[in-house]
């Protein structure tokens, strides 16, 4: 098992990630994922990436500085991106019972290791 | 695909010379279908040359989708059909706001909202518009709004006073009592409008201009990112950041309403004080209304 998949797997594995993937933040692909059941994961990328983007440059020009952990939550569920070396992102897709702590910590966590 | 487009589009597809392509390419644009509905409103725009409705339409398609060049000829081009066309003239209000012309921009809004139904959003930017233009700093002459008058590039605007004679409620009452109220509360519209509070970054510069014409759309985005994800409607967005914690949520379905606080203000803290600004929005809206 690689070391993104390792990283991935981690996070997959806390209560209510419906799945989780490494993405290319400047266009928004998808460079690897694990686990994503019912979830489309090439718009879950497009998605995060162009939101991430745009979030950037508000935070940027607010002088809150580069965005380290996003959060979009949603009637039935989240969604998380944490910015990772290399211009890319992972970005989980969880259920509104999920672990949202442990998810951040665990993504926040592959961050580092990918990186 | 949906009941409404489903039906329109059955319509459309019965009848070519049906006027249900404006329904159709308005509802595909408001859902961020950006490119299907600029297709079914250059298709009516092509049958229907003489019609400004039209053209509003199809330059109100361009503008979201980031191309004021076009949008700008459009919204002129409708016009010169009808004088009087209220999305026109607010449409180009819009953009010469964004080219920091605040003569041009308050000409059009005001013309926008003659005889009109009560509109928030407009009634902010024309309070807005008339104290930037009776600000003693000279506005910088503009040509017209064109493509690098975007959002992506856009510059702070201009000043604004916010203290407004007028006999709406002033923006300063909008998170009156609310801690940031002046600096870390900020409320837009969906075209990246500030429509009241404030936002300094950590050198006291006003950034609030600047920061809500970047989160043009957010809302937008963030619908579209729930209803294909399965997420549902969008609730809050927060962003956590070296220098601070942003927090976005929508009061209604045309604003956004932006919380900034320090990194040492806990997460639930920040998402409980922006619910408290958020109806505190709510209120002032409908005093607006």
């Amino acid at each position: 098992m690689s070391q993104h998949e390792q990283a991935l797997r981690r996070v997959s594995a806390v209560r209510g990630i419906r799945g989780v993937m490494l993405v290319s933040a400047s266009d928004g692909l998808v460079v690897a994922d694990v686990s994503m059941e019912d979830v489309d994961g090439r718009a879950v990328a497009a998605l995060a990436a162009s939101l991430c983007a745009r979030l950037r440059r508000a935070t940027t020009s607010a002088g809150l500085g580069v965005p380290g952990v996003v959060h979009l939550r949603g009637e039935e569920g989240v969604l998380l991106a944490v910015p990772a070396p290399n211009d890319m992102l992972v970005v989980a897709v969880a259920d509104r019972g999920a672990n949202v702590g442990l998810a951040r910590l665990e993504l926040l966590e592959a961050a580092r290791v990918l990186g | 695909m949906s009941d409404d487009v489903r039906t329109l589009t059955a319509q459309l597809a019965a009848d070519g010379s049906s006027l249900a392509f404006l329904d159709l390419a308005e509802l595909l644009r408001q859902r961020g279908q950006l490119g299907p509905a600029l297709t079914v409103a250059a298709n009516g725009l092509a049958r229907y040359p003489d019609m400004a409705e039209a053209h509003s339409l199809h330059a109100r398609i361009l503008a979201d989708a980031g191309h004021g060049d076009a949008a700008f000829d459009g919204w002129m081009t409708a016009l010169r059909l009808d004088p009087a066309d209220r999305s026109a003239h607010k449409g180009l209000g819009f953009l010469y706001y964004r080219a920091g012309d605040a003569p041009r921009a308050l000409r059009h809004l005001e013309a926008a909202a003659a005889g009109a139904a009560a509109d928030a959003g407009l009634a902010a930017a024309i309070l807005r518009m008339r104290a930037a233009s009776t600000a003693p700093e000279p506005v910088p002459p503009q040509t017209q709004p064109r493509a690098e008058d975007s959002v992506a590039t856009a510059s702070p605007p201009m000043p604004f006073s916010l203290d407004v004679d007028s006999s709406l409620p002033d923006d300063a009452e909008l998170f009156a009592g609310l801690e940031g109220a002046r600096d870390g509360l900020l409320l837009l519209d969906q075209h990246g409008l500030r429509l009241g509070g404030g936002l300094r970054d950590g050198d006291g510069t006003d950034v609030a201009d600047t920061v809500a014409a970047h989160l043009a759309g957010v809302s937008r985005e963030a619908a579209r990112a729930g209803r294909l994800l399965g997420l549902g409607a969008w609730q809050s967005v927060s962003v956590e950041c070296p220098d601070g914690n942003m927090h976005l949520v929508a009061p209604t379905p045309e604003t956004v309403l932006l919380t900034v606080r320090d990194i040492g203000v806990p997460a639930g803290r920040l998402a409980l004080l922006a619910d408290r600004a958020a109806q505190a929005a709510r209120r002032w809206l409908e005093g607006l209304s």
